[in-house]
């Protein structure tokens, strides 16, 4: 309500300033004040003349021929002056501009600003904003929130120890190294931490246990040899490297110490039968993903985790470009084209890998067996 | 509902412009006080509510309010103040707000101290300022809206183009739009005079100061901006001959050219059509350089968006303006009254040959900036007009210049005696000539033409000096009487001089700059020394900082001079997260009007950091120059004498120098 209040105000105001000079008409028409006039100029271009003239600025001789022009010039200008119209007042011409000022004016401002504006929105400001923060709040603002307080305080470890994780699981792995790093430099390096930074490493490359992770992952086992999330992924690094029997002979390690409660058995097992170590009761599933990659995919919308996936995928693809001898990361390749649907690229991939293992009669052999499976020629 | 308020502000200063454009017409035409003084009160108005429009608009860029999409896209709540105000004219909608503001600005004074007009004069001006207003009013409704607003605003927003991040940008902008849009005025009495038709000496009195005012921003404003990219690019560069560049040379060499046909108009009542076209193309010359900028024709740090609609509009907007004008121009230019006679040499003839350079060269850039651009247009085929045309081109057209500035002032209106005239400026002559032997022999076998532009600097000055001198009578009366004289001359004249002295001082700096700039480009590794004119800069090593929105690499280097420790540098490359862009922030240390420039390139993996280094002699006067020019712009404005050319009688006795 104050706002269309606001905006009659305005209104009025412009309004007034049209209506005003015509109002006070009748006094302006006496007085006949025209303003200034070109004879005041040369009255005073005169006078100049003078003041030169006594300061020895310009000579007498010049003086006078100054004074001849201007004072032609003059000549002109009152004469002008004389044969112009007298100034008049046209009561009709004041009508209408009045009528132009209390009709159009509004009409004007009104479905101009009716077209473009929003009155329905209030103001914004960040202050008030912030201050409403509650649980309704989406957790991209307490992020928001919490990076400006960083962005001031960047020393502050809790903040950056408390920040990381989150950035973790909304998928900004970028972001979440950066907290990571500053965590350990701030609030002090612990095994915990460089796991964590390593599965960020990770998560950035979409899931691919890069050198710059596994550096990570290594240190956090020189801190503290038995940390669990490190060493399994020492040994999904293992196997990505093509390494099993490495792989199959750290988790199996990790099964031989660990309590018998521990909560990533499970999974541990599972990955131990992919790799074809020990076969574990119930026969779970592989995880494809590493923990953090898919705690983000669940939350991703369908179209992030495409891209996400492709991206795995075409590291994969690099990967296996540069180093064409793993038979299984082409069969996983291979696969993971026809499951996007991408029968041209699988083909092509193919293709690839039996040019890259044609040396070899053995791994050509695990290839065409691989490739039977997947139903594709023998 | 500060947004709404400033957004409804904003379209009543449009209804206001549209009847500010039409009423006082009629009023003029119907001889009617009270119609034509709704000229003075209307402009006023719009000026109170462009400026609500303009000072909500920096509340919402202070108040972080990401419900308007300019303030989302520009801002970000971590800047720091003078960003978040100074943001609100670094993106396209901001900037056209305050170049409305600024033509508002102009309107309002002319309402205000324009009492001494005649009446129908005004009406005439502030309509047709009006017409302009209006034109741009509807341009940033329709296609550059600064507020649009989102329903669920983001909580923050994507931060202002880093390198705009300066305090240049509190600066530059707005000094420019000063200059730009000051020029309207000269327009709109132009085209007033067109309408009334007629014209006289008073005419140009009235003109005067805004032409001034608007000549001393554009020049301050065009000497920051290039001063701005000399340190902030970091590649030591103060002009590139970029057309953007190019668009605002453009109107102060038309602007240059109006105010010195403007004193033959005051003065002597001559070369008046000459005038109101040099008005006419002056402000035509700005309008076509927001096109040029704005549209989107041009890639730049000045084009923030482009927008085909947008560039459509305002060509729309340029042709109506500089075509309407110009055919007012042929239909009312031959009724207007021609003035005073003068010999070919006198001031007034000095003056036309300066207006004859001044416009060539306006010309050429006119030429080099825009024929590109319409070879593209016609046959799609991109070429590039660089600094080697305008070099070819410019410095000859400015040599001739150059040479002529000392005689004008010497010269007598009407029929002056340019031998004379040299005779009096012996002196300078002689004093060129040592400079060009003295930079010559030290120089030697250095480049030939800079000790002749030297010494053609030194001409200018010491001609300046000469023509004070004569003026006032030094040494030819008793020191007590050429005192005295000197106090009594018009400011005017002491304008004169330190305009015309500035130029040479900016020449000097340039010719410096240009020949004997050295540099050293190379990586470096802490505790590496590079040797640069005699000085060492070792570098001591690389720093990380936390800025407030962005981090900085600072690089820490120690300058000596001989052994002797001087200072320390500290050059640093800052990295903005929001834009994910980097700047790089160039170290200054000035030495006189000399200085040492470092500017960081990337970092190699060994730890090694490209750095470019260069020492530029007398680099501090390109700069100095313009600002004295503007000075001396400013004692001309403070000068509200009358002026009165006194005509040299046909058979005078030489007694006294005819002087302003």
């Amino acid at each position: 309500m104050t706002l269309w209040f606001v905006f009659a105000l305005m209104t009025v105001a412009a309004i007034f300033a049209v209506l005003w000079p015509l109002s006070r008409a009748r006094q302006a028409s006496l007085g006949a004040s025209l303003g200034g006039n070109e004879a005041v100029v040369y009255r005073d271009q005169l006078a100049e003349i003078d003041r030169d003239m006594a300061g020895g600025i310009i000579g007498v001789a010049e003086a006078a021929a100054a004074r001849v022009e201007i004072s032609r010039r003059l000549l002109a200008a009152s004469d002008q002056s004389q044969s112009e119209a007298p100034v008049q007042s046209n009561l009709k011409l004041r009508r209408t501009a009045a009528t132009l000022a209390l009709v159009g004016l509004p009409v004007i401002a009104a479905g101009v600003y009716l077209a473009l504006g929003s009155p329905q929105l209030g103001d914004f400001p960040l202050s008030e904003r912030s201050r409403a923060a509650d649980a309704n709040q989406p957790l991209a603002n307490l992020v928001a929130q919490v990076e400006a307080h960083l962005e001031k305080n960047p020393t502050d470890g809790r903040g950056w120890t408390v920040l990381a994780p989150v950035l973790s699981r909304l998928g900004r792995y970028d972001e979440a190294v950066r907290a990571y790093r500053n965590a350990i430099i701030y609030a002090g390096d612990s095994a915990d931490r460089r796991a964590d930074l390593g599965e960020a490493l990770m998560g950035a490359t979409g899931g691919v246990v890069t050198a710059e992770a596994k550096s990570e992952f290594e240190r956090a086992v020189a801190l503290e040899a038995d940390d669990a999330k490190a060493n399994y992924f020492l040994g999904l690094a293992a196997e990505q490297d093509g390494r099993k029997a490495d792989a199959a002979a750290i988790w199996q390690g990790m099964l031989a110490k660990a309590p018998s409660d521990a909560p990533w058995r499970p999974m541990v097992q599972a990955a131990l039968v992919r790799v074809g170590g020990v076969s574990a009761p119930g026969g779970v599933s592989a995880p494809a993903l590493p923990q953090g990659a898919m705690a983000a995919a669940k939350d991703m919308s369908e179209a992030d985790r495409s891209t996400m996936i492709r991206g795995m995928v075409d590291r994969l693809a690099t990967r296996l470009k540069q180093n064409g001898d793993d038979v299984e990361g082409w069969l996983r390749l291979v696969r993971a084209y026809l499951v996007m649907g991408d029968r041209d690229k699988a083909m092509s991939a193919l293709a690839d890998a039996r040019q890259a293992v044609a040396n070899d009669a053995e791994r050509l052999r695990q290839l065409n067996e691989g490739l039977k499976n997947l139903g594709l020629d023998g | 509902m500060i947004a709404e308020s400033g957004h409804y502000a904003l379209v009543l200063a449009l209804a206001l412009a549209l009847i500010q454009s039409t009423v006082p017409l009629l009023g003029a035409r119907w001889r009617d006080v009270a119609l034509m003084n709704v000229a003075r009160s209307a402009a006023l108005a719009q000026l109170l509510f462009v400026g609500v429009s303009f000072i909500a608009l920096v509340t919402l860029h202070v108040t972080s309010d990401f419900s308007v999409v300019n303030v989302y896209e520009n801002s970000h709540s971590l800047k720091p103040l003078i960003y978040k105000i100074t943001g609100v004219w670094g993106n396209h909608e901001g900037s056209m707000l305050l170049w409305v503001s600024i033509l508002a600005l102009f309107g309002g004074l002319v309402a205000a101290f324009g009492n001494n007009l005649p009446l129908s004069l005004r009406a005439h001006v502030l309509a047709v300022q009006a017409w302009i207003a209006s034109a741009f009013y509807l341009f940033i409704l329709i296609t550059s809206n600064p507020f649009l607003r989102i329903a669920n605003p983001p909580i923050e927003g994507r931060d202002l183009n880093p390198v705009l991040q300066d305090i240049g940008l509190a600066v530059h902008p707005p000094m420019l739009y000063l200059g730009y849009v000051g020029f309207s005025i000269s327009f709109s009495f132009a085209v007033a005079a067109l309408l009334e038709g007629r014209i006289d000496a008073a005419w140009a009195r009235w003109v005067r100061p805004w032409t001034l005012v608007a000549w001393i921003f554009l020049t301050l404003g065009i000497a920051m901006g290039s001063y701005w990219a000399y340190y902030e690019l970091g590649w030591g560069g103060w002009w590139f001959w970029d057309p953007v560049e190019n668009a605002s040379l453009m109107p102060w060499l038309a602007g240059t050219a109006l105010l010195h046909s403007a004193l033959v108009m005051e003065k002597r009542n001559a070369l008046k059509v000459w005038t109101i076209l040099l008005s006419i193309l002056t402000f035509s010359l700005s309008l076509l350089g927001t096109f040029l900028v704005r549209s989107g024709v041009l890639t730049s740090v000045h084009a923030f968006a482009t927008d085909p609609t947008r560039g459509v509009f305002i060509l729309l907007i340029l042709c109506i303006f500089i075509g309407g004008s110009l055919t007012l121009f042929a239909w009312r230019a031959s009724a207007l009254k021609q003035g005073g006679l003068f010999a070919p040499i006198s001031r007034e003839g000095a003056l036309v040959l300066n207006n004859l350079f001044l416009t060539t060269a306006c010309a050429t850039v006119f030429i080099g900036t825009l024929y590109p651009l319409a070879l593209e247009v016609v046959t799609g085929e991109k070429i590039s007009v660089g600094a080697p045309f305008f070099n070819l081109t410019f410095a000859p057209l400015f040599m001739p210049l150059m040479i002529a500035v000392p005689f004008g002032p010497l010269l007598a209106w009407k029929r002056g005696d340019l031998l004379g005239a040299a005779q009096r400026l012996v002196a300078a002559g002689i004093a060129a000539l040592v400079a060009i032997a003295l930079v010559w022999a030290w120089t030697y076998g250095g480049a030939t033409l800079a000790p002749l532009a030297i010494g053609l600097a030194v001409f200018v000055i010491v001609g300046v000096l000469c023509d004070l001198a004569e003026r006032v009578g030094l040494f030819r009366i008793p020191l007590s009487i050429s005192w005295r004289r000197a106090r009594g001359l018009p400011r005017a004249t002491w304008g004169t001089a330190f305009a015309h002295a500035g130029v040479g001082i900016a020449l000097i700096g340039i010719v410096c700059e240009t020949t004997w700039n050295s540099e050293y480009i190379g990586t470096m590794k802490p505790d590496d020394v590079a040797a640069i004119a005699g000085y060492q800069l070792r570098l001591d090593g690389m720093t990380q900082r936390q800025g407030p929105n962005f981090r900085e690499m600072i690089a820490q280097f120690t300058v000596s001079l001989d052994g002797e420790k001087l200072s320390l540098m500290t050059p640093s490359k800052r990295n903005f997260t929001t834009r994910g862009s980097s700047t790089t922030e160039a170290a200054l240390l000035t030495r006189g009007a000399s200085q040492l420039y470092i500017s960081l390139g990337d970092t190699a993996a060994d730890g090694a950091i490209a750095v470019r280094i260069y020492h530029k002699p007398l680099v501090l006067l390109i700069w100095w120059g313009p600002v004295l020019m503007a000075f001396g712009g400013l004692l001309s404005l403070s000068d509200r004498r009358l002026r009165v050319g006194a005509p040299k009688p046909a058979k005078a006795v030489r007694a006294l120098q005819a002087a302003e």
